[in-house]
């Protein structure tokens, strides 16, 4: 056993494990948390600058998307994108980006992170807001001449926030 | 006797194919009585397996299992276009007790399985933290560890049985197979956080994975301060690839896309973020329209694998009837059986101290009469919580919603032994 665990599980014993500290942890640098921070919240923050519009998007989509989520992102072979707004509480609910998902920042985390599905993370924050944009504009969620970046897609109201209920303070309760 | 060859035993003595009566013995012992001049005079081997007559095959670096139970496999997805997008399943009904094999652990994957570096992987832990930390895999190894059995279990899995038709070839495993059970060691994340000094303002973290996917998920910080680890080993080897090399979140209980895999970055938060895998996915949409997001403990389950359908029973006679049992929320208390469709129940024998979040075996004995019936199982957890009937689960919920499906299982036996899935509750 190397001395330094040695040290640590006697240190662990006698403080007990909520003052043990191995302390290894390098200090991060600013470069390195911005570099990896690409989480967006649904407040916007983290959202970069930048922006696009729909026109701008609806040609990304068209040679990035389409092959994949069909014209319009009515789905097929990949999932349905549009449609579906207004079904949820009827017998046969569509669940889809539009009609579904309760924040518009979630949209573009999602595409910027993980789209287009075989070279993800290679579009550039531009072409993120404007295909964003797009998925948005088939379902009159934004107009057809939105321009959207940091100030204006957090402004965006999708059908299903009213309806979100958080179950986890159920949890924390217990 | 599997080793012993035809061409070991057929020793011909006589024309028109007599052999040799050394290859009665193949089957069953000889004739009770003396021994005949002739066997007395023969060395010994000539009567025993083959494998005693000769020195066996050296050591191996790394053991693979029997070649007799080399068709132990999981139960992969036809071959696609996105080969990295779904799910391969846990062969439950070919294992016994409850380990999953490290190589037979359930895979989901949103974007196949990353390649990761050991040597250049990092954990970042940042937000709302006094210290911004990074921690790479050999600062991780020098941390107290735990090590505990825990079940991961996919959200989805057992979903299909929402569906009004199961397929007549449906198994344990196509069926239920997206749960799996290991011994998983690593750092409690509280020691880590507490390192990094979490403000008092936080109520959350993201936690991300370094897969093409970017799975990210929100966990509550409470959870993290509690009994979440960041594993370094299962079944005590570094994690296999598909499981998270080098390291995954260990959410105990938890809807198991939360528990990420190849994990890089911990943001401790105020709010959620509303990732798509807890919004678009693993949420739930209730029947008055709603949509329960973080629906993050996982329920009381029960499967009967012995018998189950594909293991067919020879006949009237005494079986052993076993199976497995896990909860979220804690330890499993009871599980009882139901052979005649749950007009009467019976308690089963639990193997061991039954571990708290992990796959809990029990067993009971039973005389099949030959007639057709129908097997259940259902468990209580230790906070009381029962297993629901699969009516009461699916009044919850919108159609088509599936997550989280823990109802009561049930296997119909037919006339000739053979089980099929049916929905009896
Ligand atoms: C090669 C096929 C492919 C291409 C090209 C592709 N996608 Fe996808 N997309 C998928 C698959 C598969 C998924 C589901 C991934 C998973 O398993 O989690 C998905 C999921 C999504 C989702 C989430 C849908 C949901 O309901 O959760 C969005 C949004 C999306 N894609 C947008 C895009 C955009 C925008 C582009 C173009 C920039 C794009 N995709 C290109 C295959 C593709």
């Amino acid at each position: 056993m190397r001395p330094e665990l040695v040290l640590a599980l006697l240190a662990s014993v006698t403080l007990g494990s909520a003052t043990f500290a191995q302390n290894l942890g390098k200090p991060a640098t600013p470069a390195a948390m911005a570099a990896s921070d690409i989480s967006i919240g649904p407040d916007g923050a983290g959202l970069p600058p930048g922006s696009g519009s729909v026109a701008e998007g609806a040609r990304i989509y068209a040679a990035k998307c389409v092959v994949c989520h069909g014209p319009d992102g009515a789905g097929a072979p990949g999932d349905r994108l549009t449609g579906g707004v207004g079904t949820l509480k009827s017998e046969r609910p569509v669940r889809t980006v539009a009609s579904f998902w309760p924040y518009a920042t979630t949209v573009f985390d999602y595409t910027r992170r993980a789209m287009p599905l075989t070279t993800p993370q290679s579009l550039t924050n531009d072409e993120v807001y404007a295909v964003t944009a797009y998925m948005l504009s088939i379902d009159g969620i934004v107009a057809k001449n939105a321009r959207l970046d940091a100030a204006s897609l957090p402004q965006v109201v999708m059908p299903n926030q009213v309806g979100i209920v958080s179950w986890e303070p159920k949890l924390r309760r217990r | 006797m599997p080793n012993r060859r035809p061409s070991d035993l057929e020793t011909p003595v006589a024309g028109g194919g007599l052999l040799h009566r050394r290859a009665l013995l193949g089957g069953t012992i000889a004739a009770a009585g003396a021994l005949s001049a002739a066997q007395a005079q023969d060395p010994i081997g000539l009567g025993s397996p083959l494998t005693m007559t000769r020195p066996g095959a050296g050591f191996s670096g790394y053991g693979a299992p029997a070649e007799w139970a080399q068709g132990i496999r999981r139960l992969t997805p036809p071959a696609s276009a996105r080969p990295g997008t779904g799910s391969s399943r846990t062969p439950l009904e070919a294992l016994e007790g409850v380990i999953t094999p490290s190589g037979l652990h359930f895979e989901r994957h949103h974007n196949g399985v990353p390649a990761i570096d050991a040597a250049k992987h990092e954990l970042l832990i940042h937000g709302l933290v006094k210290r911004p930390l990074s921690f790479d895999l050999d600062s991780l190894r020098r941390y107290p560890m735990v090590s505990a059995m825990r079940f991961i279990e996919c959200a989805g899995n057992s979903g299909g049985l929402t569906g009004e038709t199961i397929a007549p070839t449906a198994t344990a495993a196509s069926l239920h197979g997206l749960v799996s059970n290991s011994e998983w060691t690593g750092v409690p994340l509280s020691i880590l956080l507490e390192e990094a000094g979490v403000d008092p303002s936080a109520r959350w973290l993201l936690a991300e994975g370094a897969d093409a996917a970017g799975m990210s998920r929100s966990v509550p910080l409470w959870k993290a301060m509690d009994d979440a680890v960041v594993a370094l080993f299962q079944n005590g080897e570094p994690i296999r690839p598909e499981q998270g090399f080098p390291m995954r979140l260990l959410l105990p209980g938890f809807q198991g896309n939360a528990n990420v895999k190849w994990l890089r970055r911990l943001k401790v938060t105020r709010e959620a973020t509303y990732t798509r895998d807890e919004t678009s996915r693993y949420s739930l949409l209730m029947a008055d329209g709603t949509t329960r997001v973080f629906p993050l403990e996982l329920g009381v389950k029960s499967l009967i694998l012995k018998p189950s359908p594909g293991l067919t029973l020879r006949g009237p006679g005494v079986y052993e009837i076993s199976g497995i049992a896990w909860s979220g929320a804690g330890r499993i208390r009871a599980v009882e059986v139901s052979a005649d469709g749950g007009r009467s129940w019976a308690k089963a024998a639990l193997d061991g101290p039954a571990a708290a979040k992990a796959l809990t075996r029990f067993r009971m004995p039973w005389r099949w009469d030959g007639s057709p019936l129908t097997l259940l199982s259902r468990a209580i957890d230790e906070t009381g919580a029962r297993q629901p009937t699969r009516t009461a689960w699916k009044a919850q919920f919108a159609p088509g919603q599936s997550y989280n499906y823990n109802a009561i299982n049930a296997w119909a036996v037919d006339q000739a032994g053979l089980l099929r899935g049916v929905h009896a509750t």
